[in-house]
């Protein structure tokens, strides 16, 4: 194992991340908070409870999700697809680093980041509502899965992208629809029983589900199947790696 | 000496169907400045992606110091210090930090001595903590060569190093390499300048069209295929080379006023004794003589001339 490659790649990402304050933590936190202040205090006060939960806190969960995807995604995708663009992946290529290095450097700094911004966003969301934790290792152990699967994801995006445009589609076009789609702002169950259904397809009403259950102890979908489909969306994320890796794939010539 | 790459049967065809390398035989030895020449296309920095992990080989395989460059690459590439042809930098990181990072990057402990050490051999020190966009373009070269000698390789290759390079930072340079060299740092050069290869190298390869076309001793090549020139000013201006001459390698300058007679310098004939006789039967008078030597670059041409 060469460590001293890991922790190079992780804290030259992790330093672009403090250089971009601005963009990667204050932007994300300060968005959401306006969700607090909207539906939390302003309209949420007006809303029935949902399974005995205040609208303002039923929400919370659902929202550090978005934030977790979104910025797990952006951090990665982009971590690995600037040094693509500038060319200096040419050093990285020829380092003497195993690919399982890469993506622990790069995706370990992704995760860590995005961890950060939901534990900040999980602090700002206290000072709206009124939050309780009932299952907090759960709640850790759904926030580092997702942070790692995502930024798994991120990390292909950013090795499949050929362009800016790219980059930004996925998260945009796919991912901020699924998260709103998938239970962020209700209970599944307030839908329609075609929808309920339709509704399953969509991979991030299991991490809503899970992600809230470790708050409040309710769920649209049963806790162990949220856990096995996360854990399965991380070992799709780590075979496309695999594969990516092992053809050389928009790497190498 | 011995060998401290191999590269054997080496063939590169783009996913496009070009073939940018035909078959590479080449041994690089241990120590030696070795300047890899040929024109814009032949396939140097191909070669050099090669050996360094970032193209794939289509056929045949690279050792280096007994290691594989693919089985073996953690070794490998720990040997390796590339400066790549392109000014390919972060533009936020300092200078500090990109170094710091590719000596991480290769496996080394963090040394800020060492890094000192080469930051000023670079001239870069005074810029150490200035970001990268702030370097004006030799600044850029000299901070990706000090990347490359951030984890104290034993193997540099330098992609046509001086490609828009002002004078001082060409001599930085030069002298950086023989330091290295002295040192015992194996160091290859691509390069479509001739005169560079002439004044560093100690052997030449000559690749073209992705062949390798010869490779020798540098010193031994110009002797080899060395050609000399007798120029002839003559006394009298000509429109035409005269009939009488004709079976000579004769050219006529643009004005009339020289001819220019090409000769091998390790033929056991030169043919000058002819000439002046077959000159004097048909009247045609000289005011003085000049000879030159063939350089590098005439060879270069000449081979380049013959592959096609
Ligand atoms: N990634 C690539 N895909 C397709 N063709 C390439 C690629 N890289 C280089 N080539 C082609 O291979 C040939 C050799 O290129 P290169 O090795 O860069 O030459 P040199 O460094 O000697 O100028 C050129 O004709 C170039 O167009
Ligand atoms: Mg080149």
């Amino acid at each position: 194992m060469n460590l001293h490659a890991v922790k190079a790649i992780y804290f030259f990402e992790m330093s672009r991340a403090l250089r971009t304050v601005m963009q990667s933590i204050i932007s994300p936190v300060l968005s959401t908070s306006l969700y607090f202040v909207v539906f939390g205090a302003a309209i949420g006060s007006r809303m029935a409870q949902i399974d005995g939960v205040s609208y303002g806190a039923f929400i919370v969960p659902g929202l550090i999700m978005l934030q977790l995807l979104t910025q797990s995604i952006s951090n990665a995708a982009f971590g690995i697809y600037f040094p693509r663009f500038t060319g200096t992946i040419y050093e990285l290529l020829s380092a003497p680093i195993s690919p399982l290095e890469i993506v622990i450097g790069y995706v370990g700094a992704a995760a860590t980041k995005s961890i950060g911004v939901g534990l900040i966003i999980l602090g700002t969301a206290s000072l709206f509502v009124d939050l309780n934790i009932q299952h907090p290792f759960s709640m850790l152990a759904f926030l580092v899965l997702t942070a790692v699967t995502f930024s798994l994801l991120g990390f292909i995006i950013g090795i499949w992208a050929d362009g800016f445009e790219k980059l930004q589609a996925i998260p945009l076009l796919v991912v901020t629809p699924l998260t709103f789609l998938g239970g962020t702002f209700y209970s599944i169950n307030m839908l329609p029983p075609f929808w309920q259904k339709v509704t399953l397809f969509n991979p991030v009403v299991y991490l809503v589900s899970g992600f809230r259950w470790s708050f409040y102890g309710i769920s649209d979908v049963n806790i162990v199947a949220s856990l096995g489909m996360t854990f399965v969306f991380l070992l799709v994320c780590l075979g496309v790696i695999w594969r990516i890796f092992a053809t050389g794939y928009r790497l190498k010539a | 000496m011995s060998d401290i790459i191999s590269i054997r049967d080496l063939s590169k065809t783009y996913s496009g169907g070009f073939q940018a390398l035909k078959h590479i035989n080449l041994d690089i030895r241990r120590g030696e400045i070795f300047a890899l020449l040929g024109p814009n296309g032949a396939g140097k920095t191909t070669l050099i992606s090669i050996v360094c992990g970032i193209v794939n080989p289509t056929t045949g395989s690279v050792t280096i110091d007994g290691g594989d460059i693919i089985r073996d690459y953690r070794r490998v590439r720990a040997m390796i210090g590339l400066v790549p042809q392109e000014l390919t930098t972060d533009a936020f990181e300092t200078v500090w930090g990109a170094v710091s990072f590719s000596r991480g990057l290769f496996g080394k402990p963090p040394n800020p001595a060492y890094i000192e050490k080469i930051l000023k051999a670079l001239s870069l020190w005074e810029k150490k903590d200035n970001r990268i966009m702030t370097l004006s373009g030799g600044m850029k070269r000299r901070l990706l060569i000090a990347k490359a000698l951030s984890h104290e390789p034993i193997i540099l290759f330098l992609d046509e190093p001086t490609a828009g390079v002002d004078v001082e930072l060409r001599q930085d340079m030069w002298q950086v390499v023989r330091d290295l060299r002295a040192t015992g740092v194996t160091i290859i050069l691509t390069t479509h300048y001739i005169e560079e290869a002439e004044e560093m190298a100690d052997r030449v390869g000559v690749i073209t069209g992705g062949e390798l076309i010869v490779v020798e001793e540098k010193a031994e090549l110009m002797r080899k295929l060395g050609k000399k020139q007798l120029i002839l000013r003559l006394s009298e201006p000509l429109s035409a080379i005269p009939a009488a001459l004709a079976r000579h390698e004769l050219e006529l300058a643009g004005d009339g006023q020289s001819l220019t007679f090409t000769y091998d310098t390790h033929a056991g004939r030169t043919g000058i004794t002819s000439l002046l006789e077959d000159m004097r039967s048909a009247g045609v008078g000289f005011a003085d003589l000049d000879t030159t030597q063939s350089s590098l670059e005439d060879i270069f041409v000449d081979l380049v001339r013959s592959k096609r």
